[in-house]
């Protein structure tokens, strides 16, 4: 039987591997919001996290730089806590 | 041992520009292929580029392919094959114009044509005016290509394995490689990929050094598993220190904005470029940029409280230039630094960038190994792109070569497997010690107990490589360098895995990956302890000229005996006269 934690873990560490990009500063952006923003997510959130992290390279770097806003407020949401939790002291 | 197998023509390893552009020759020949890439496709690093690619069109100023060998060849500080540079150089233009008909939306001049921009490195006329040699998609040319050559690839029907992880090369009973036993990330299952011809096209190994402007994927597996194969890897001293990383972060500041105007200064305010390379200044080769920081540094003319950087100045340029042409970076420093570039410099120090040496091969892409007193292909044995040394960089490469030289000899070496596998048509069998070696390799990581752990060995092997074996080099720290380096070698075996869980283990495939950089680190620097000269990237403090008497030859480090030999560079051109080496004055 799988229990609900199992299944978080899978999930967490598929997102994982997924925060692995081709950019440094892509990784920059979701590795580090994995170790320190992730767990704080509502479920919802958390969905929406998965959803952007399906975004090509480029396009979200734009999303995180906030050189584009997308179109989805949920996702632009997200993105944008992601981008505030970057910065100097990150 | 029984494990799940499966068989093609050709395995390619790495799913980036120099991968993806060799496997679309051999799909589009109807050959089977299969792509192998830790992540998804589209996410190589190759994505990164944005600078864009050489190529003499002469749309903007007059250009030949001949004045482009020629830059290449002496920003290579004439350690490049110039075979190899010949056949790069002549065949850009037409590879530009393909990659366009595939779906790269190069950007445009007024009056129709591809626009290019000046790079550092690039002249006219042999070492005259600058040139403006570099063909771009917006800021965005490496996401271009890649995406435009995956969905070709697609078209064509290739095998894609995304998210699968290359642990190591298989052979048959002759020692021939036949492919290579990779790890389903997803599952953490093992499977061999038995094929007629490997293609290595992993790339970089950026991830040697703490501060580099590479992703986190990029640890040089293709090359460690080379070496693990017995092969040499040519070239290792030779690591490009990109001049403007942003300091002690690593991210990227093209050299396009200082073809765009912007300019170098140190603490006193002074265009410092102006002293060490009077004609190109700010775009001088990145090797000579890169020192000229440094030394600015190590003069007590650093920026910031502990002088350990120089600044970066475009506010001159103007906002509407900084947002229309350099976007990409004004965001970066916008949003990890909080310095806006339209009101203050960029803190900047020459960082990792690029692996200039890797696995040889000719300009076929074939591996090649001594023989005797000259050298011979291995049978069916391919790399290309960042991992492979064919060598156009020689001991520096010039930017927006790269790309160029990744679809060039992708194309090449899919055109030389296609007749390869014309006149070898069947698969050899496996030698089952070659199998039960790599499962060795893997199951090593399900060993539990208490031991160190990856990420703070890496942050070590990291740091030790930063701080002894970067811009200035001594035989003194390059001994101590190596020292450390083989501690750090014999501590890997007391790693032990927190984590064995199996899906999705992200911290086996990083264990896997600190096994490589080690084995990478201990070339690099063995290398570079043994080059008693300065060229290019390598400069000692204790040789500081270039010797052509004595150096003028690759470095081959083998793995069994820490062993190096030595080739004679190729310096005769394919039909035009060689360049002989000359003092190199920008
Ligand atoms: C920030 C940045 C900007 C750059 N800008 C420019 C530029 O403007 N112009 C230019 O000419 N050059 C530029 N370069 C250099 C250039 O981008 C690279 O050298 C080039 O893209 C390398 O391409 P590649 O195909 O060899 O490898 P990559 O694109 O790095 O692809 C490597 C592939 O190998 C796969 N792989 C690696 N290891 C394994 C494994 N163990 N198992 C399975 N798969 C594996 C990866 O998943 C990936 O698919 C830049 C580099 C950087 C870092």
């Amino acid at each position: 039987m799988t229990t609900e934690t199992q299944t978080d873990n899978k999930e967490q560490a598929r997102l994982r591997w997924q925060c692995r990009r081709g950019m440094l500063e892509l990784d920059l952006f979701l590795q580090s919001f994995m170790d320190k923003a992730y767990e704080n997510l509502s479920p919802e959130q958390k969905q929406t996290f998965s959803v952007l992290l399906e975004t090509p390279d480029q396009m979200l770097l734009d999303y995180l730089t906030g050189r584009v806003i997308p179109y989805d407020k949920d996702i632009a949401d997200v993105a944008k806590k992601i981008r505030l939790a970057a910065g100097p002291d990150a | 041992m029984s494990l799940p197998i499966r068989k093609f023509d050709t395995l390619v390893i790495g799913a980036g520009g120099g991968g993806l552009r060799a496997a679309l020759q051999l799909s589009q020949a109807d050959a089977n292929v299969a792509v192998v890439s830790k992540v998804f496709p589209t996410r190589s690093h190759t994505v990164a580029a944005q600078g864009g690619m050489n190529a003499a069109l002469a749309n903007v100023v007059p250009d030949n392919w001949h004045w482009h060998m020629y830059d290449t060849i002496k920003g290579s500080d004439y350690l490049g094959d110039q075979d190899a540079i010949e056949y790069m150089c002549r065949a850009a233009s037409h590879l530009v114009i393909e990659l366009e008909h595939q779906g790269v939306p190069f950007s445009r001049l007024d009056n129709g044509k591809i626009y290019q921009r000046p790079f550092g490195g690039q002249s006219q006329n042999f070492g005259g005016e600058q040139a403006a040699r570099t063909c771009a998609a917006a800021d965005r040319t490496g996401h271009a290509i890649l995406h435009a050559l995956y969905q070709q690839n697609i078209k064509a029907k290739t095998h894609f394995f995304d998210e699968f992880f290359a642990v190591d090369l298989l052979k048959d009973k002759n020692g021939f490689i036949i492919g290579a036993l990779v790890l389903e990330i997803e599952t953490g299952e093992p499977l061999l990929i038995e094929a007629k011809t490997t293609l290595l096209a992993t790339g970089g190994a950026g991830q040697l050094f703490r501060t580099n402007t590479n992703a986190k994927i990029n640890t040089g597996d293709g090359l460690a598993m080379a070496l693990r194969a017995g092969i040499p890897l040519e070239d290792m001293e030779f690591f490009q220190f990109h001049p403007t990383g942003i300091a002690g972060r690593g991210m990227l500041i093209t050299e396009g904005a200082r073809g765009e105007g912007g300019y170098l200064i140190n603490k006193d305010g002074e265009r410092f470029m102006e002293r060490y390379a009077p004609h190109a200044k700010d775009l001088a080769s990145r090797d000579v940029v890169s020192r000229s920081i440094a030394t600015e540094v190590r003069e007590g003319r650093g920026c910031g409280p502990n002088g350990d950087h120089v600044m970066l100045k475009l506010d001159h340029l103007g906002k509407e230039v900084l947002d229309k042409r350099l976007p990409g970076i004004c965001e970066t420093s916008r949003t990890f630094l909080h310095i806006d570039p339209v009101e203050e410099p960029i803190p900047v120090f020459p960082t990792a960038h690029y692996t200039m040496g890797g696995i040889p091969t000719d300009r076929f892409g074939q591996v090649v190994v001594p023989v005797d007193t000259g050298e011979e292909p291995i049978p069916g044995l391919y790399a290309v792109g960042e991992c492979a040394c064919v060598s156009v960089h020689g001991a520096n490469r010039l930017g927006g070569n790269s790309l160029l030289d990744i679809v060039v000899f992708g194309r090449a070496a899919g055109n030389h497997i296609i007749d390869y596998l014309d006149a070898n048509r069947y698969h050899h069998a496996i030698d089952d010690a070659s199998v039960e070696k790599a499962m060795a390799h893997l199951q090593r990581w399900d060993k539990k107990g208490d031991g160190e752990s990856v990420p703070e060995l890496k942050d070590e092997l990291q740091t030790i490589m930063e701080q002894n074996c970067s811009v200035f080099r001594t035989q003194d720290v390059l001994q101590e360098c190596l020292n450390q380096v083989l501690q750090i070698e014999s501590r890997l075996q007391n790693v032990r895995l927190k984590d064995h869980s199996k899906v999705f283990n992200t911290a086996r495939i990083e264990a896997m990956e600190l096994e490589n950089l080690v084995d990478i680190a201990v070339a690099t620097v063995t290398s570079a302890l043994n080059r008693e000269e300065s060229r290019g990237a390598h400069s000692r403090i204790d040789f500081t000229e270039r010797d052509d008497n004595n150096w003028l030859k690759h470095s081959l480090f083998y793995k069994e005996g820490r062993r190096l030999e030595y080739k004679p560079v190729r310096m005769k051109p394919m039909s035009v006269e060689t360049f002989p080496p000359k003092e190199r004055v920008y």
